[in-house]
């Protein structure tokens, strides 16, 4: 029961936490801050839905299955993130900056 | 070395298909021996795809990786959620890369791209470009905390 | 199964829907098209959590197997798409190019 009710709160929060990473990318001005609202959801959202399902299967092959679902995600995530921003910034793709801190080395 | 990775993939396997037929163990036992041989042929068998070195750090970094994960998390949410031209304050920083080995940089440039709010965009010989979302991240992000976080040793 | 579990799959996998909408929206409107790629990546992981949940729904956990793949071919799907976008085409080894292609940016 009472593992129930944590399931039922770990989904809809899993679920809540999605909608906002999805609004986000549509709130953020540009590529790069759409970056880290895209973030969100490949972690945090992953882990508590995946964590609401692992207590829904019990100790069984289905949640070894789930864990490695998990794995999976939070290896290749960073790698697809890091890859587009570098294919924007080699491509010439502008942050909007608030500040530079480093010289703008943009190829040209 | 391969033998051993032989018996973890075979054991990967059983896991995955939980059927203990005659047959489908003669294909996993096929499928196994076809892995071996193709990455006995690409030369990746060794310590840098299988950082095996690095195992007693694995529960500490994975801890502290968590924890980190989860209050970024929380503090791109608010900003999400709350938003307005003032809340964010994009930029781009250059910070150091001390880390000696090349799965040590891997796995810093993973750890800041897992964590909202910064992602690594380029990295150099010595530095590490990062675009950070505001400046409590970057500036979280300069005090190299996360670095010494990071395991980062050689096989020796 | 119980009803009270039954519905709160059910009420995970309507958000879910929630976000596959609004991240389809960011790739159909999206100015560059590095937003469109990053919208297409965002739609796979909700995708593979979305078959995890429709596992549970249904009752068949075969679906989890299918959930996992399609994790994997996710990934795969990006990182080449992504290189056919920056070098035009799949062979090259990033190496021999010392300037990328000017890329469209729409």
């Amino acid at each position: 029961m009472i593992i129930d009710i944590l399931s039922w709160l770990l989904l809809v929060s899993g679920g809540l936490v999605g909608i906002v990473g999805a609004v986000g990318i549509h709130r953020f001005p540009d590529f790069y801050s759409r970056q880290h609202a895209a973030g969100i959801t490949d972690t945090l959202c992953a882990m508590l839905i995946l964590l609401g399902l692992v207590l829904q299967a019990g100790l069984n092959l289905a949640a070894f299955k789930l864990v490695l679902i998990f794995m999976f995600l939070f290896f290749t995530s960073p790698t697809t993130s890091h890859a587009l921003a570098n294919a924007a910034r080699h491509s010439g793709l502008k942050p909007e900056v608030d500040s530079t801190t480093i010289e703008d080395r943009s190829r040209d | 070395m391969a033998f051993k990775y032989g018996v973890f993939l075979f054991m990967f396997w059983l896991l995955l298909s939980g059927h203990f037929e005659p047959l489908l163990l003669g294909l996993g036992l096929a499928s196994v021996m076809l892995t071996i041989f193709l990455t006995k042929r690409m030369y990746v068998i060794d310590h840098e795809s299988y950082p095996l070195h690095l195992s007693s750090r694995l529960p500490t970094f994975l801890v502290y990786i968590f924890r980190e994960i989860v209050s970024a998390n929380i503090d791109v949410i608010k900003r999400i959620m709350t938003f307005s031209d003032s809340s964010i304050s994009p930029r781009l920083i250059e910070i150091p890369l001390p880390q000696k080995t090349d799965l040590g940089r891997a796995i810093y440039a993973n750890a800041i791209t897992l964590t909202p709010g910064t992602v690594s965009v380029e990295l150099t010989k010595e530095t590490i470009i990062v675009h950070a979302l505001t400046k409590e991240t970057a500036d979280d992000l300069s005090t190299g905390n996360m670095a010494k976080a990071i395991p980062d040793q050689d096989i020796n | 199964m119980l009803l009270e579990n039954y519905l709160m799959f059910v009420a995970a996998s309507l958000a879910f829907l929630v976000t596959l909408g609004l991240a389809l929206a960011r790739a159909l409107m999206g100015p560059t098209v590095y937003d469109r790629i990053a919208a297409i990546n965002m739609f796979g992981t909700k995708t593979v959590l979305l078959i995890a949940v429709l596992a549970f729904l249904s009752g068949r956990m075969d679906l989890l197997d299918i959930a996992l793949v399609y994790a994997l071919i996710n990934f795969i799907g990006v990182v080449a798409v992504l290189k056919l976008v920056v070098y035009g085409d799949f062979h090259s080894s990033g190496k021999d190019i010392t300037k990328p292609v000017k890329v469209d940016q729409r």
